[in-house]
């Protein structure tokens, strides 16, 4: 009766518009609840959701039958989430002579500092390789999965995963 | 550590996580992007789609059927209804805001109950309790974080904090409409001036003079308006203003009267005008009406908006206030001014051709077509809208790029130091870039100053209507720059026919008579097609209105001035004094003219005397006598002419709204 997410990719790649409506329908929240958990900011997510959607129908024409639909999805994700933190390491870089607009510009930047839960800044404090794998764990996908999205080996994932467990833990303790 | 504890600890931050991940909230427009980006990509391969069964597709095909009730509720939700949906969220803020009006929308909302009470603005509210908590230990029991940079502390976590209430603020008006905060934010803005803790310059209300001991009123003008926002933000929430928050002459200088233009040449008109009091029969009104000159030659301006539509510009405080703000622009541009609009981001190319802006409705309808989403991310917005500016340009007219953002600068050009380079070659061509952050989620601030620098334009931050009314119209537009500044009134009584008289409102704005000569005493400025009005109550010589009594002994010096040389003419009530220094003079100019008894009423005057008498009874004047809202009502309907924008409409309804709120 319910059809596969895959069946789902594969018949909008081939141009069906419904099932590309339904499968978007599907996908969306997890879409957007990565893309929170990867830059830690709702108005980052929310950018970065609309880039997503917007590139999705070209994208999905690289799509190929077989893979699981959400290893790939969470990829583009991913990918789409370094391809803006790259921009915006680019401008901050440029921006470092501006004089006394960078000081104001580093607290509007530090926008994980204005988050009242202390998860997402210490999510935030962690390096880009082990958030994106925490934030990909945390959201239910298994070892296996997230290594295949992040293109590492397994073994690297729980490797991360403990790694950024630790850090996290002495971020607690250092503030108590 | 054991490994069941690691488990927990994951077990925790997953927890943890899922509390702190929001609920998308814009589903339907990225749906929509997504479904019109793949009805593009499908392009010619579509038209034979609904009959035929492509080969690649041949396994799905037998499914189609199935699919085919899905899809009228899949695809209905995802675009038709959805993006309908969307634009009924919308509606309520462009129609509830009467973009016409320069204040804020007047919505009364709950979202301005919890601002009841708080102390004066935003950040210092919002300030003590974050401060505490980055530089104070961590309460026991609240997980904090010791990092706080240290730089940040003062600045940056006032800005911080005062994000987090707004934000609040939203969700608590969410349930009702979705979309409205963004004429909520403004109204929340609005408030702290109002509310019990804010200070009030003590004052003498609209106090009684004497002519005979003291014949001289100075004062400087005063064409802020801010008091009648405030105040009808207050009724419409159901409250009567404190008396200190009510100006009038504010009041009265919100709304526009039909004053007799200035000469060719002049830079202001002062008109007079002497009317019956409408609240004491026994006393005459004097008012004074200044029209600032508009510039009959303003040089062509031709304005492109590059207009960032990336996804977090959907926020009602972002890309809906903007086109609020761009509306209140359009009302201000001449016939002979074009507009373009380029868009990036989320939608890219240009959305508007140049167009005269005299064609409201087709720039209007680009406007509204601004969220709809589009294509792909446009990587050449910036050259686009320079390109398009260049187009326009023609000898002798101003050409403008303003680039709207919330910080999304991926406008073409990834380095900064080239797309500064870039503006600021521009800029030696001809074309100036002026910046406007929306929002404050993810502006940034250096680049906006820097691109704006070099483009020789100014970086504004708009957070609210009124503040858009003043960037985008007041500045932005060049329709209204300085004529005047340093303007102060001294108006003279002559004792013999004038005993007592009250300058109703400019408590605040009071001088020193000799400060009237007093070119480095600083005095209010007067824009472009600006306009003041002043409005002095006096009590004619033996009338019978009289409050004071004459003195018995020592001699009224009525006499003795129109024996010792006075040089007034016969029956003059008073005699009218204007200084002002022309923008960057530091000298300063003189107008005179006597006020004559036998002066005609000022157009409109009738009304600009039920705003004032509202103003008196609002805070409770005792020289209305038993003057009510039941009369100024009725005063203010009766006068209440042609009202093109329906200014005045709105005044008499918040008359009724303080009538019933006073029982």
């Amino acid at each position: 009766m319910d059809v596969s997410d895959e069946d789902l990719a594969e018949a909008a790649a081939a141009g069906d518009r419904a099932a590309f409506a339904l499968l978007l329908d599907r996908v969306y929240d997890r879409v957007f609840r990565l893309a929170f958990r990867l830059t830690g900011a709702r108005a980052e997510a929310e950018d970065l959701t609309q880039d997503i959607c917007a590139a999705l129908p070209a994208k999905l024409a690289g799509y190929r039958g077989g893979a699981r639909l959400s290893t790939w999805l969470y990829r583009v994700v991913v990918n789409a989430a370094h391809d803006r933190r790259r921009r915006h390491a680019t401008r901050a870089r440029a921006a470092a002579g501006w004089g006394d607009w960078e000081r104001a510009r580093q607290a509007a930047l530090s926008e994980a500092a204005e988050r009242s839960d202390w998860l997402l800044r210490a999510m935030a404090a962690l390096p880009d390789d082990l958030r994106d794998t925490l934030a990909l764990v945390l959201d239910g996908v298994s070892h296996a999965e997230a290594g295949a999205v992040l293109g590492v080996a397994e073994g690297t994932i729980g490797w991360r995963v403990a790694e950024a467990r630790k850090r996290l833990r002495a971020m607690k303790e250092a503030e108590a | 550590m054991t490994g069941n504890h690691d488990h927990d600890d994951l077990d925790d931050l997953a927890r943890a996580l899922d509390a702190a991940t929001p609920a998308p909230r814009r589903k339907a427009g990225d749906i929509a992007l997504a479904m019109k980006n793949f009805d593009a990509l499908q392009g010619s391969r579509d038209a034979a789609r609904p009959t035929s069964d492509r080969p690649k597709g041949g396994i799905f095909g037998g499914i189609r059927t199935m699919l085919s009730t899905l899809s009228t509720r899949g695809a209905l939700a995802a675009s038709t209804a959805v993006a309908a949906l969307a634009m009924v969220a919308l509606i309520p803020v462009i129609q509830g805001a009467d973009l016409s009006r320069p204040g804020p929308a007047p919505t009364l909302t709950e979202a301005d109950a919890p601002m009841t009470g708080a102390p004066m603005t935003g950040a210092p509210m919002a300030e003590a309790p974050v401060a505490d908590a980055l530089t104070a230990a961590p309460p026991a029991g609240r997980d904090l974080p010791a990092p706080a940079p240290a730089p940040m502390a003062a600045t940056g976590a006032a800005e911080i904090a005062s994000d987090a209430p707004m934000e609040d603020l939203r969700t608590f008006a969410a349930p009702a409409a979705k979309r409205m905060p963004g004429i909520v934010a403004p109204d929340v803005h609005l408030l702290p001036p109002e509310t019990g803790t804010e200070a009030y310059p003590d004052f003498d209300s609209s106090a009684l003079r004497i002519t005979a001991q003291d014949p001289v009123s100075t004062f400087s003008i005063d064409v802020d308006t801010a008091s009648w926002s405030i105040l009808r933000n207050t009724l419409q929430r159901g409250d009567l203003p404190p008396a200190g928050a009510v100006r009038i002459e504010e009041m009265v200088n919100y709304f526009p009267y039909d004053y007799p233009a200035p000469e060719a040449g002049e830079a202001f008109r002062a008109s007079i005008g002497v009317t019956p009091t409408p609240w004491n029969p026994g006393t005459r009104i004097v008012h004074i009406g200044l029209q600032g000159a508009l510039p009959a030659e303003r040089a062509p301006l031709n304005l492109v908006f590059l207009i960032d539509t990336s996804g977090s510009m959907q926020d009602p405080a972002k890309l809906p206030l903007l086109k609020q703000s761009f509306r209140l622009l359009l009302g201000q541009l001449a016939p002979q001014d074009e507009v373009s609009i380029v868009t990036y981001a989320g939608s890219a190319g240009r959305v508007l051709d140049p167009t005269p802006a005299s064609e409201r409705e087709t720039i209007l309808a680009a406007l509204d077509r601004l969220d709809a989403g589009g294509g792909t991310a446009g990587q050449e917005g910036l050259q686009q809208a320079y390109a398009t500016a260049g187009q326009m340009t023609a000898e002798g007219e101003v050409t403008r790029v303003i680039l709207a953002t919330d910080g999304d600068f991926n406008v073409g050009l990834s380095d900064p130091g080239a797309l500064a380079d870039y503006i600021a070659a521009k800029r030696d061509s001809g074309t100036y870039l002026s910046v406007l952050g929306f929002g404050r989620g993810n502006l940034d601030d250096a680049t906006m100053q820097a691109l704006a620098q070099a483009g020789n334009g100014t970086a504004a931050y708009i957070d609210t209507l009124s503040e858009a009314q003043k960037v985008l119209v007041d500045q932005l537009s060049g329709a209204l720059f300085p004529i005047a500044d340093d303007v102060k009134i001294q108006v003279e009584f002559n004792p013999a026919e004038v005993a007592e008289y009250r300058l109703i409102g400019y408590e605040t704005r009071a001088l020193r008579r000799e400060d009237f000569n007093n070119d480095r005493v600083d005095a209010g400025e007067i824009g472009a097609g600006h306009q003041v009005t002043a409005l002095y109550e006096i009590t004619p010589a033996g009338s019978d209105a009289r409050l004071t009594e004459p003195l018995r002994y020592g001699a009224e010096p009525a006499g003795t001035a129109g024996a010792a040389g006075t040089v007034g003419g016969p029956g003059e009530l008073g005699f009218l004094r204007l200084r002002y220094k022309a923008p960057g003079d530091t000298g300063s100019r003189l107008i005179e003219a006597p006020i004559l008894p036998d002066a005609q009423p000022l157009p409109d005057a009738g009304f600009a005397l039920a705003v004032a008498g509202f103003g008196g009874l609002l805070r409770g004047d005792t020289w209305l006598g038993g003057w009510g809202y039941g009369d100024a009502i009725d005063l203010a309907t009766g006068a209440r002419g042609e009202d093109a924008f329906g200014y005045r409409r709105e005044a008499i309804s918040l008359m009724r709204l303080a009538d019933s709120l006073s029982r």
